[in-house]
């Protein structure tokens, strides 16, 4: 793979986040109702409105806000939350490690599991393996996974209550951490006490995250699969003498692969867009779930810098796929 | 040849295959789910034993009039405030059908036009519209929904908006294609033969061959309302938490899951019920309306 092709991919980022700027800061600038009211008292002077709007740069017009809001964010400065008066990136980077832990968590439950469940139903194709796994995902993809996250809490939190269902740690456990990848913290620091506290708690979000994705990899690649097992090439390793197993897995995966990639990454952007209520239902402390209330509060800074760093995770996302897909593609690879 | 006396003798195509289609378990199944989903929602006032807003704070969380402790007045016992849940339950799918229906209305309307614009014209127009439609994709779904009401305010008429910003594209990709299809059909040359404006060839010939379609398109779609709208009011950004609906008692009861859970299920159960419903309904006609799929 070659410098080009990552730096015309980084080059093509630019405009597309331009772009989210400007839509973001539009639309959020024609809000009808003034969001200096909703976070002052009824007993306010006008006076103090005034100073409000000045601090917030509220008073100025729509074109020196932009200007401004353009500076700010090039120097990284995200302007304060009006609910949690807070620096909104300081918030921001408070939540997102919770959000990405839980992603990562959920991405690595489904590609494990839709990559086994896609190789045995197309190892048993034909048989009940195949009708298993086409049953499994035909399930999964009815029910939306908002319906999924509450049976979970339904079955596991409360009819047998083996599971946690809200937060991120048991209340009574003892943590101090230095960063906010409680996991991976715990995991360095050799504490498998609040490790097994974070992961039990991770679980269940990260299942009902993963599981259309889980569906989807499984639907796709067991397809690829049989496709790709009608080309000359597997003919060859079967005239050779190659069990099925060797040559799926051997042979067919790595073609097979190619459009499972392409799929899983347009829906792992779902996948992140579904923190927001996930993250919700299972009341846990991350970016999503501070995107909600940031919108019940009209919190318009905190809004803008959420959404903007939504933006970002879409495109590093969108970028890590086409890596991978020019690593898997000879055709691009050596292009 | 006796095929065809046959269908002659069983009457106009589409007495026949609505007949087809009753006969169809799914649209059997599904039918029932939105006509009792119609009959609740019109005859809420009537239907619901208590007024779905009054309190009564002394029988606050009873539990099912059949479990230990549960009042017969209380069918499907009350919540925080001693309000009923079975009369919530009922107003609530006045809401869910509202949302559904409207919403999936507008998604229809700006889908359906962008699609047969699209479909018919091709060339730059269908090209902007197909960048447009892959662009509208591209965003998830919740994100844009929730930026959406954050821009518009919480309320029923954001919802509405808000599903029907998101979701027209669903309605769009499906009639463009349909109506490529329909395109090269002989009636379509033949209309332009006989000298009918290309306007009038689109509207009054092209579209009336793309409503089946659009009547499976549709009864998905408000499937997907219907989980929309209980998104939105799960998270508290639909009507007020005063107003009876799914996903205020889902939300609810999420609060309160550990001492009282049927309160989370009971409106779970309305919402599972109406989505597989509108899906069965959807599914099943596309197989009897559906020219390919039916042979």
């Amino acid at each position: 793979m070659s410098a080009v092709f990552l730096l015309k991919r980084l080059i093509l980022a630019v405009p597309t986040l331009f772009g989210v700027t400007v839509i973001v800061f539009v639309l959020l600038r024609v809000v009808p109702g003034d969001p200096i009211n909703m976070m002052i008292g009824p007993g306010a002077t006008p006076q103090d409105i005034q100073q409000l709007r000045e601090i917030y740069g509220l008073d100025k017009s729509i074109w020196d806000q932009f200007v401004i809001y353009l500076r700010d964010l090039a120097h990284g400065q995200f302007g304060t939350s009006i609910s949690l008066r807070q620096d909104v990136l300081h918030l921001i980077l408070g939540r997102l490690p919770v959000t990405i832990e839980l992603c990562l968590m959920a991405m690595w439950l489904a590609i494990a599991t839709g990559v086994w469940l896609g190789l045995i139903g197309a190892y048993g194709r034909g048989r009940w393996p195949e009708a298993a796994v086409d049953g499994f995902s035909g399930l999964v993809l009815a029910i939306p996974d908002f319906l999924w996250a509450l049976l979970f809490i339904l079955l596991l939190g409360v009819a047998i209550p083996i599971m946690p269902i809200s937060g991120r740690l048991d209340f009574d456990t003892e943590f101090k951490p230095y960063t906010e990848f409680y996991l991976i913290e715990s995991l360095v620091r050799g504490d498998f006490h609040v490790f097994l506290s974070v992961l039990l708690h991770m679980i269940l979000p990260a299942v009902a995250l993963a599981l259309p994705l889980t569906a989807i990899i499984a639907r796709v690649l067991k397809s690829s699969i049989n496709e790709v097992m009608t080309q000359d090439y597997i003919m060859m390793a079967r005239a050779k003498g190659y069990d099925r197993r060797r040559i799926i897995v051997r042979e067919a995966l790595r073609n097979a692969l190619i459009p499972t990639v392409t799929l899983t990454g347009v829906q792992f952007t779902f996948l992140v867009g579904g923190t927001v209520l996930i993250e919700r239902i299972f009341a846990y402390p991350g970016l999503g779930n501070m995107a909600v209330d940031a919108v019940i509060n009209r919190d318009l800074p905190l809004i803008q810098g959420i959404v903007l760093t939504f933006a970002v995770l879409f495109l590093v996302i969108n970028l890590l796929v086409d890596l991978t897909y020019a690593i898997l593609n000879p055709r691009l690879r050596h292009g | 040849m006796a095929e065809a006396t046959e269908a002659v003798l069983a009457g106009p195509a589409p007495q026949r295959r609505l007949r087809t289609a009753l006969k169809n378990g799914r649209v059997l199944f599904g039918g029932t789910v939105l006509a009792a989903l119609v009959v609740l929602a019109a005859g809420a006032p009537l239907i619901a034993p208590h007024d779905p807003l009054s309190q009564d704070l002394i029988s606050s969380f009873l539990p099912p009039s059949w479990a230990p402790g549960g009042e017969a007045e209380y069918l499907l016992g009350t919540d925080s405030l001693g309000r009923d849940i079975l009369s919530r339950l009922i107003f609530g799918a006045q809401i869910a059908l509202t949302v559904a229906v409207v919403a999936s209305f507008f998604a229809a309307l700006i889908g359906t036009f962008l699609g047969l614009l699209a479909g018919y014209y091709g060339g730059w127009v269908d090209w902007l519209i197909s960048r447009l439609v892959e662009i509208w994709m591209a965003f998830p779904a919740v994100l844009l929904s929730i930026v959406l009401v954050a821009v518009i305010g919480t309320g029923l008429h954001s919802v509405i908006v808000a599903i029907a910003v998101i979701d027209w594209t669903r309605f769009c990709r499906v009639v463009r294609a349909e109506t490529m299809v329909q395109r090269r059909q002989d009636y379509v040359a033949s209309a332009v033969t006989i000298g009918l404006s290309r306007r009038r060839t689109l509207f009054a010939e092209i579209l009336p061959n793309v409503v089946p379609l659009l009547i499976v398109l549709f009864t998905l779609e408000m499937g997907i309302a219907i989980i929309v709208e209980a998104i939105l009011s799960f998270v508290g950004l639909s009507v007020s938490s005063d107003t009876a609906t799914w996903g205020g008692l889902i939300q609810e009861g999420r609060l309160y899951i550990n001492q009282v859970p049927w309160l989370m299920v009971l409106p779970m159960i309305c919402i599972i019920l109406s989505v597989l419903g509108l899906n069965a309904l959807g599914d099943g006609l596309r197989a009897s309306l559906d020219p390919v799929m039916r042979r």
